[in-house]
């Protein structure tokens, strides 16, 4: 019996090993991966040509296309918030507050983060699966084949693209969340315009929107390049497609998370 | 009739039958632990139609695929125009490409564009500063050879299987390639449309003094088009010789091919 037992143990340590060599040698090997698509795109961007024609139609597919829905959910979460934190403000007498309470929130932290979430679903995972099915169709290597570079013109350009983008689309969700704020303010009482936007603009400091913005660069250039990444390397057939737009969603919010994260660290040190 | 094909002689196949555009010599190509290619020894000579024929996964794509420089290869050495391929900086592989045309099996057009768009694109690239009217007329050429000159403003996914094959011979040819590459031109076409499309192959042969390689499974399209076959088998050329010697050999897996 015991050398059966021993054979078994052996058996079942070797497939742990295998199946951790295997789970962390796959990730590492995505990392790698990863780290050398980045460089790949720098290089890319520098070195001319530029196909900045392609760059203006990624940026208005982009930009332009994703508006109405980051505006829309940007004017429900400023009215959203305002009707939700206002019962506790009024528990502790501090109503006044409401309006700038709603925009230091709103402009540091939930329109930045809920637009790149957003961006993530509809433009990253778009990315992921117009180019995963290029690749599925042989058009990437179609385009190759004609004498494109298919990394300068669908991957830079889209990057570029999703990188500028972003931040515009974060102040219009913040401008449009005070909109909604504003409204919300309404619901309950009588609070002029000019009042509400005096209140607002005395609450906020240049350092409240400087790293709010700022973040939003690393949001869309982090959503892009997943986007990117994870189409331009997707497996054949119709299965690839789809995994790649869900992998870009995945990937793509998470990276979002993780730059907030690390951004409010950095943010943090400066100013206290 | 040449069965298991040796290296070639360049400068004695040139003498006998013109030039070489196309030279492979001892070519190797694996994926992993999957030997496609294993020695491959092939010429292509000007105006030449070379029909590769072979089973399902013997590395035929793969071959042409090395041709354009789309697969790198392991071994051996792959001449286009009297060049390494393996020795081509960036622009100067680009500049080979520009000679040679590839239709692949998909036509792989680009969905998000027009048949004018899709015509548009390679003379955008290639021929930078190219005027208006110069671009409309060398499209309307080029669809017009293919026989879809009503349908310039369709989109890919409104033309039938039949069409999106010409129209990816006539983005291919728009720019007047020196070497064709065809990767199953009538694969999943009804036969009347794969016989149009063979007797497009040949038409654009005398039209513009292309060689060509055909990669096929369709023996009407190789009885029309083949002024050569090389048969496949293993990653290697197994057979090599006429439409009508090989369907005569005496070995009966060549034969097998061609009943």
């Amino acid at each position: 019996m015991e050398p059966r037992i021993k054979i078994r143990s052996i058996t079942r340590e070797r497939i742990e090993e295998n199946f951790l060599a295997s789970v962390f040698g796959k990730f590492f090997i995505e990392v790698a991966s990863l780290a050398s698509f980045t460089l790949r795109f720098f290089k890319e961007a520098l070195k001319p040509p530029y196909e900045f024609n392609e760059l203006l139609k990624q940026s208005f597919l982009v930009g332009y296309k994703s508006f109405p829905l980051v505006a829309i959910t940007g004017f429900i979460i400023g009215l959203v918030s305002t009707i939700q934190s206002r019962p506790t403000l009024v528990k502790f007498g501090a109503v006044s507050m409401l309006p700038a309470m709603v925009a230091i929130s709103l402009i540091r932290e939930i329109g930045p983060v809920i637009t790149a979430l957003i961006f993530a679903g509809k433009v990253g995972s778009g990315i992921g699966a117009e180019l995963a099915s290029m690749k599925v169709t042989e058009q990437i290597d179609a385009m190759q084949v004609s004498g494109t570079n298919p990394f300068k013109f669908l991957v830079v350009t889209r990057v570029l693209a999703a990188t500028m983008m972003l931040p515009l689309l974060a102040v219009l969700a913040d401008a449009l969340g005070l909109l909604g704020s504003l409204v919300g303010v309404n619901l309950n009482g009588n609070v002029s315009a000019s009042f509400y936007f005096l209140q607002v603009f005395q609450s906020l400091r240049f350092g409240d929107l400087l790293p709010a913005i700022v973040k939003t660069f690393f949001f869309g250039f982090a959503i892009g390049l997943i986007g990117c990444y994870k189409g331009y390397y997707a497996n054949t057939g119709t299965e690839g497609v789809g995994k790649a737009a869900n992998s870009a969603v995945v990937f793509g919010s998470l990276l979002v998370f993780i730059i907030d994260m690390i951004a409010v660290q950095i943010t943090s040190l400066y100013q206290y | 009739m040449t069965e298991n094909a040796a290296p070639n002689n360049i400068e004695q196949d040139t003498m006998q039958n013109g030039v070489v555009v196309v030279e492979m010599v001892h070519l190797r190509k694996s994926f992993e632990d999957n030997h496609v290619l294993r020695d491959i020894n092939l010429v292509l000579h000007k105006g030449e139609n070379l029909v590769v024929l072979g089973k399902s996964g013997t590395g035929k794509s793969v071959l042409i695929k090395c041709i354009v420089g789309l697969i790198d290869c392991d071994y051996g050495s792959l001449a286009v125009f009297g060049r390494d391929i393996s020795d081509l900086s960036d622009e100067e592989l680009i500049e080979t490409r520009r000679k040679i045309g590839f239709l692949f099996q998909s036509a792989a057009l680009y969905d998000s564009m027009s048949v004018r768009e899709n015509l548009q694109f390679p003379l955008r690239r290639q021929l930078h500063s190219i005027p208006k009217e110069k671009m409309n007329s060398l499209i309307k050429e080029a669809l017009e050879n293919v026989g879809l000159a009503k349908a310039i403003d369709k989109t890919p996914t409104e033309l039938s299987g039949g069409m999106r094959k010409r129209l990816g011979l006539a983005r291919t040819l728009i720019l007047k390639p020196e070497i064709m590459l065809y990767d199953e031109p009538t694969t999943g076409l009804d036969p009347i449309t794969g016989k149009e499309i063979s007797k497009l192959i040949l038409e654009v042969q005398h039209k513009y003094d292309t060689s060509s390689v055909i990669i096929t499974h369709d023996m009407e399209c190789a009885r029309l088009t083949a002024d050569r076959i090389v048969i496949i088998k293993d990653g290697m050329c197994e057979a090599e010789g006429s439409f009508d010697e090989l369907r005569n050999s005496t070995d009966a897996w060549i034969r097998s091919f061609f009943e």
